[in-house]
């Protein structure tokens, strides 16, 4: 399924958030959006998501989603929303059950999630006993669940330490390249869009709006760390961004 | 509690009773102001063997039973639905806070008219006393959910009733529980308090009745046994807490 983004503005009371907003994602692509801090850059995701409404534009879905999808547009967290008194097997049959999902049938796909995440040795545990990379690959594996036409990844890997993000940078390419997923993946942290982004989307400061469109032609699975390949389109991005990023800072300051 | 730490417990109550018994036996303590702890449990014996102890207990604990039922329940309920819709917050909360400070004994009169002089009454007044404390810590609780939990619930389509009850009501359940303590607690003090009028058999009765004939080892007994269903109750809850909240720790 592919998601077409048609003049979408939006204002919350007098200050204007995202202008003109037109943008295609394509199916089986993983998309980033990264622009400064308040671009607007998650209130364009959950406007793709559905949970809020833009005040002008559309969000249209071409194509029909993929078979056995639950929830089409499924969100992964910054803070990974999982419930702290159901175990890993249990915040994952969470978003099944009203499906109707349970028994045989639930449990062969919370066993092909979690072997997908290699979480298969802790469907028992609880989210406390968990370290956040850990409760991230959860919350991802509850995202694959449903099967969704398009994952929508706000900042997911921003609570984590540099090494674990390195760690789910790897996990989330090999997830792909073994079954490539369509994806809006919101960040701010440049590496992390070189590393994972077919499309990179860089927006300006609010009101955001498109700066430029950056395509990546090196399969992911092909990116390594610090890869020499992707410092000119991350220097590309920074002088971007750098100017908005400034600005930006500087607005919080003059209140 | 630490089990390491739950004699001091025992150690202070054993002080405390050892201290009256010196005290009532050297006439340090006058016998009219304090009973001889050993004197009361003789009284206590006497109850049990006579039988009467659990004419007196079963009717108050069936009253303890099915007043705090129904005030617990509409509470929490009452709560859950002042936590998520503006709308009834906005109409009963100012009602709630109203009728929370009134002395639910004052009532009791009226309550009689009402419900009637037999058990309706002293469930009316049990529930009712037991009903504001449920509904503001319930709603307290619901207010406390993470929010980001419901709106991931939101994202995945759950229904609005399966994100009630497996997101909203498991989250608010710590400040549910602790709000039971509080309420069970105060169902306790009113049973006497119902049991003053129209109760034959009760606990409450037993007190009033041994403090109208100044008997103070009767109505020491009496406090024992509410003291007893106090820590009776509070242990329940302790382990309602422990079964249902064991994800916390």
């Amino acid at each position: 399924m592919e998601l077409r983004l048609d003049g979408i503005s939006h204002s919350y009371g007098e200050t204007e958030v995202l202008r003109d907003i037109a943008l295609d994602i394509p199916s089986g692509r993983i998309a980033c959006l990264v622009g400064p801090s308040g671009c607007g850059k998650s209130t364009l995701l959950r406007f793709i998501g559905g949970l809020e409404r833009p005040a002008e534009g559309r969000i249209l879905q071409q194509g029909e989603p993929p078979d056995g999808c639950l929830n089409p547009l499924t969100f992964v967290f910054q803070d990974f929303a999982l419930l702290p008194w159901r175990s890993v097997r249990g915040n994952i049959s969470l978003v099944l059950e009203d499906h109707g999902i349970s028994g045989q049938a639930a449990d062969a796909i919370i066993g092909d999630v979690l072997e997908r995440t290699r979480l298969g040795d802790f469907a028992g545990a609880l989210p406390r006993q968990l370290s956040g990379g850990m409760k991230q690959r959860v919350a991802i594996a509850r995202a694959l669940a449903v099967n969704p036409a398009v994952m929508l990844m706000d900042e997911p890997l921003s609570a984590l330490d540099a090494q674990t993000r390195e760690l789910l940078i790897d996990d989330l390419v090999s997830l792909w390249t073994r079954t490539p997923f369509t994806a809006v993946y919101v960040t701010h942290n440049l590496a992390e869009a070189v590393r994972l982004g077919h499309i990179i989307v860089v927006l300006s400061r609010r009101p955001g709006r498109i700066r430029d469109i950056v395509e990546l032609d090196k399969p992911i699975d092909q990116r390594g760390y610090a890869d020499p390949d992707l410092d000119a389109t991350q220097k590309h991005l920074w002088t971007l961004m750098r100017d908005e990023a400034r600005a930006a800072d500087a607005e919080l300051i003059d209140g | 509690m630490p089990d390491s730490r739950r004699w001091v417990g025992f150690a202070v109550f054993a002080l405390l009773i050892a201290l009256i018994e010196w005290g009532t036996r050297t006439e340090w303590i006058s016998p009219l102001t304090l009973p001889r702890p050993s004197d009361v449990l003789q009284t206590f014996q006497e109850l049990y063997q006579s039988g009467l102890l659990f004419k007196h207990l079963l009717p108050s604990l069936t009253r303890l039973v099915i007043g705090a039922a129904i005030g617990v329940s509409i509470g929490i309920a009452t709560g859950v639905l002042i936590g998520l819709f503006s709308y009834i917050r906005a109409g009963l909360s100012p009602l709630i806070a109203a009728i929370f400070p009134i002395p639910k004994i004052a009532l009791l009169p009226l309550f009689v008219i009402w419900f009637g002089i037999d058990e309706g009454s002293k469930y009316a007044l049990i529930a009712f006393g037991t009903f504001t404390p449920t509904v503001v810590a319930t709603y307290g609780a619901v207010d406390n959910v993470d929010r980001s939990l419901i709106r991931m619930g939101q994202s995945f389509g759950l229904t609005w009733l399966s994100i009630v009850r497996k997101i909203v009501l498991p989250g608010a359940m710590p400040g549910i529980l602790s709000g039971l303590r509080i309420s069970l607690a105060i169902a306790i003090i009113l049973l006497v308090a119902a049991e003053m009028l129209g109760a034959e058999y009760g606990i409450g009765a037993y007190i009033l009745e041994a403090g109208s004939l100044y008997d103070l080892e009767r109505l020491f007994v009496g406090v024992v046994i509410l003291s007893l269903l106090g820590i009776l109750v509070s242990a329940a809850v302790g382990r309602l807490e422990r079964h249902l909240l064991g994800w916390r720790t």
